[in-house]
């Protein structure tokens, strides 16, 4: 954040810039050197900009860990209680109360692979604990879907106008993300969850992406910024286009890997925010469930039940270094200038 | 400048007015404030709802509500003001004692946090871009992602109820069997060994050097019993005062200077002699004779270092300074350390604290009060420290890596500059200047996070006064604690800002 006056002039616009190369040049995981084969097929083949981007994405490991961590996660979640009303392959609800088998200890063994009554244990009402943590993973997965697609879509628009129509229109916009962004998202959500946890998890996740849209929203103006110099928009508007059609199709497209780059680290955040919320009694309150509900609900059991306490927070942490891992790996592959001598 | 300043505290101001409002409408409008009165009957529930009503203004409409709330901060600006309150919580009790009360332990945590965070960040950072694409930066790189994906609430569960029992448990009587002493030197020497790098054989060398030193090292010092009266003692204080001063002139001068080197050695044995006559003095100081005696030490060294050094007298000046402030932390350090025996006696055996920011009722010295504060930060801090530390490392990192790339790191090369000047000079000082945005961002951040890690470790600071007031749906405290927050986030902004042009001439404030 650095831009507060009025006229943004050349010199703050750079400081933005810096900024954003800052974000956007960040790691090189998987840059191996090509073979030679490689490079010759590089130089006879051409290749579109999304395939080059999709193969620069694969080549990154640690995102191809991260994709498949989280759709098997995705997968687990859905899979195995069903959503919606329909059934998935686990027997037990989540909310069916049971007698508590062996003090409720989890079943899981690896070795012989067995999953037993209740691979996750019991909770304290005998509740099975596989089932609800698969309960609160799915909806932890939605809130944070949901609450990067809100940032993502208010962050744009804000960002784009901002930077497109500059002016007026810029001071006043630019303000008002000063003024969200003044106040801490732990803050801010915690205020603005009061209101609307109980309404549920959607509107709750609406809500939460309503409050974190600033971060994108300076991103994308920042783009916008430098972008709206360029000889080609200089050319779409000689040639009469609308600011509608440069925004859109002209300008939008090149700052997509800004937008993706953020909006996955806008979700990861979120996963971590919707815990930290419900731990403080401010998130999902019950009949629902999600991760953080279920840490919190079991914080006191930690030294006579940790299984109660571990397993969601092993699904918090798979889920988010996940999401982490597949921003790093887009933010390599959309970058171009991510090749980098080695030292 | 100046107008720039005037410019952005005047735009500041309003902002955070806006962001006040915001926050004010957002809070009255979270929920009922009767809510926990719901299930109560009787004469005692109409008594608590009419004293509700008075203190909180209930029977004012909400934006004359809002304008009350403005008034009574006003009345904190107006000098010589009347009754600076902050308004009133729902009981009726004014604000402004209980943010007096809970701001001192949540800033001792949140700037304890942040400088630790600050000053390993970037180091490592530096590191693992220097040594780009070896173990040690893919092992840090998976650590800074892990340490992102952590929920801090979860870590400082964890912390609390392992670490620390551990903790306290092998401190009562710390032995380690020959067998961990070995593991832990192997362990040492191999990230000894990683970070330093080069070719097998010398990291072959740097890994047993390493290994040998941390293991025997371990070993004189739980045969010495340091575990249980620790300290640094006369000689330890000369041996890393020299140390210091060889540390400084490596890292800022270089050892080709030998003026440089003397100086800063004399600028040592300053500092030492100033800790001998201190001793007397330090018994039970308080914190003005403590700080006074760091500048005394500071600018006799910088006149000695200065005199000695010759040519070079403006560096050689510098870098005494330096050493003299770094053996007076050391002084602190030590002090701090010989009261733990008198502490951990005191608390019991259980030196380290899991609950609270400060032992009740805690008689002792100057030292032994501190170390108190000291000891209830370290579970907490390292919670908060592990989170903010990744994102450090992390910018820090590709920062330094874009500087390395820049075409007048290149030109310093090839002029031939040792790698010490171009790494300190070139760019470590232009790899800084992003950082100084993102701990403006940072600050903010630990605040927030600063209420999850008061919480779990059931400090009375800030943050309870936040959680409660959000859960009580009571303004007062709500906005006591934002008006904070939110100066603190405005002002580090635009101290960033103005640093930004301060470090990159390039960029002109207007």
């Amino acid at each position: 954040m650095s831009t507060n006056d009025k006229q943004p002039d050349d010199s703050r616009a750079s400081v933005e810039l810096s900024e954003l190369n800052l974000l956007t040049q960040d790691s090189d995981i998987a840059t191996e050197p090509r073979t030679q084969q490689q490079v010759d097929r590089v130089q006879t083949e051409a290749k579109s900009q999304g395939r080059l981007i999709r193969e620069r994405f694969f080549r990154h490991k640690g995102a191809l860990a991260g994709i498949t961590l989280l759709i098997l996660i995705i997968i687990l979640a859905f899979s195995s209680i069903g959503y919606a009303g329909i059934p998935g392959w686990w027997d037990k609800e989540y909310d069916v109360l049971a007698d508590r088998f062996n003090e409720g200890r989890p079943t899981l063994t690896l070795w012989p692979f067995s999953l037993g009554e209740h691979p996750f244990g019991q909770d304290v009402l005998g509740r099975d604990y596989f089932a609800l943590t698969m309960r609160g993973t799915q909806t932890s997965l939605i809130i944070a879907f949901i609450v990067g697609l809100v940032a993502m879509v208010i962050g744009t628009t804000v960002g784009a106008i901002a930077g497109y129509f500059r002016g007026w229109t810029e001071a006043v916009l630019m303000r008002i993300t000063d003024v969200v962004i003044t106040i801490p998202t732990l803050v801010i959500a915690a205020a603005v969850a009061g209101i609307v946890a109980r309404a549920g998890i959607v509107p709750f996740a609406l809500f939460l992406g309503v409050v974190t849209w600033t971060g994108l929203a300076r991103l994308v103006r920042g783009e916008f910024l430098s972008l709206r110099e360029k000889e080609f928009v200089e050319s779409a508007k000689s040639v009469g286009a609308s600011s509608a059609r440069i925004i859109f199709r002209h300008i939008l497209p090149n700052t997509v890997g800004v937008i993706i780059v953020s909006t996955t680290l806008a979700i990861s955040g979120a996963i971590l925010l919707e815990t930290a919320l419900s731990y403080l009694g401010l998130g999902v309150t019950a009949p629902d469930t999600s991760l953080g509900k279920a840490i919190n609900d079991n914080r006191s059991a930690l030294t006579v039940r940790p299984w109660l306490f571990l397993w969601p927070g092993a699904f918090i942490i798979g889920i988010a270094l996940a999401v982490n891992f597949i921003g790093d790996g887009l933010r390599d592959a959309f970058d171009p200038k991510q090749t980098r001598v080695k030292q | 400048m100046f107008y720039f300043i005037v410019k952005r505290t005047i735009i500041s101001f309003f902002i955070t007015l806006a962001a006040t409002t915001l926050m004010y409408f957002l809070t009255i409008s979270s929920g009922d404030p009767f809510e926990d009165l719901g299930e109560t009957s009787g004469p005692q529930k109409a008594a608590t709802i009419a004293a509700r009503t008075a203190a909180m203004n209930l029977d004012v409409a909400p934006i004359p509500r809002y304008f009350l709330w403005l008034q009574d901060v006003g009345h904190c600006l107006v000098p010589g003001g009347v009754s600076c309150t902050l308004g009133q919580d729902r009981t009726g009790a004014a604000v402004l004692p209980q943010l007096e009360n809970a701001i001192g332990s949540t800033l001792r945590l949140v700037v304890v946090a942040t400088v630790l965070a600050l000053v390993l960040g970037v180091v490592v950072g530096i590191v693992t871009a220097i040594r780009q694409y070896s173990v040690f930066d893919y092992s840090i790189t998976f650590v800074s992602f892990l340490l992102f994906s952590l929920p801090l609430f979860w870590l400082s569960t964890l912390l609390k109820q392992y670490l620390a029992i551990d903790l306290n448990t092998w401190l009562d009587n710390p032995q380690f069997s020959y067998l961990t002493i070995a593991l832990i030197g192997v362990v040492a020497g191999v990230i000894w060994a990683v970070v330093v790098g080069g070719d097998r054989r010398r990291r072959l060398v740097v890994f047993a050097v390493a290994a040998a030193v941390t293991a025997v090292g371990l070993y004189l010092l739980l045969v010495t019993g340091w575990f249980v009266t620790p300290g640094l003692g006369v000689v330890g204080m000369l041996v890393s005062a020299a140390g210091i001063a060889v540390l400084w002139t490596a890292l800022l001068a270089g050892f080709r200077r030998r003026r440089v080197l003397h100086a800063a050695l004399a600028a040592a044995a300053v500092s030492f002699a100033g800790y001998l006559a201190s001793v007397p003095l330090l018994n039970d100081p308080n914190w003005l004779v403590l700080v006074a005696l760091v500048i005394l030490l500071a600018v006799i060294s910088y006149v000695v270092a200065g005199v000695i050094g010759g040519p070079f007298r403006t560096q050689a000046a510098r870098i005494g300074a330096v050493i003299a402030v770094s053996v007076s932390l050391l002084i602190v350090l030590d002090r701090l350390l010989q009261a733990y025996p008198t502490l951990s006696a005191k608390a019991g055996g259980r030196p380290i604290p899991t609950t609270g920011s400060q032992s009740a009722n805690l008689e002792g010295t100057f030292w032994e009060i501190n170390l108190d504060y000291a000891l209830h930060l370290v579970l907490p801090t390292i919670a908060l420290t592990l989170i903010s530390f990744a994102t450090y490392t992390r910018y820090t990192r590709a920062s330094q890596l874009d500087v390395m790339n820049q075409d007048y790191i290149r030109t310093a090369r090839a002029k031939g500059l040792s790698e010490r000047t171009v790494l300190v000079k070139h760019a470590f000082r232009n790899a800084m200047i992003p950082i100084t945005t993102l701990m403006a961002f940072d600050f903010a951040g630990v605040l927030g996070g600063a209420v999850i890690t008061e919480q779990v470790f059931g400090w009375n600071g800030m943050g309870k006064l936040f959680v409660d007031g959000i859960n009580a749906v009571d303004p007062g405290p709500v906005m006591a604690f934002f008006l904070v927050v939110g100066t603190a986030a405005v002002l580090f902004n635009m101290l960033a800002d103005i640093a930004y042009a301060f470090l990159d001439p390039r960029i002109t404030l207007s």
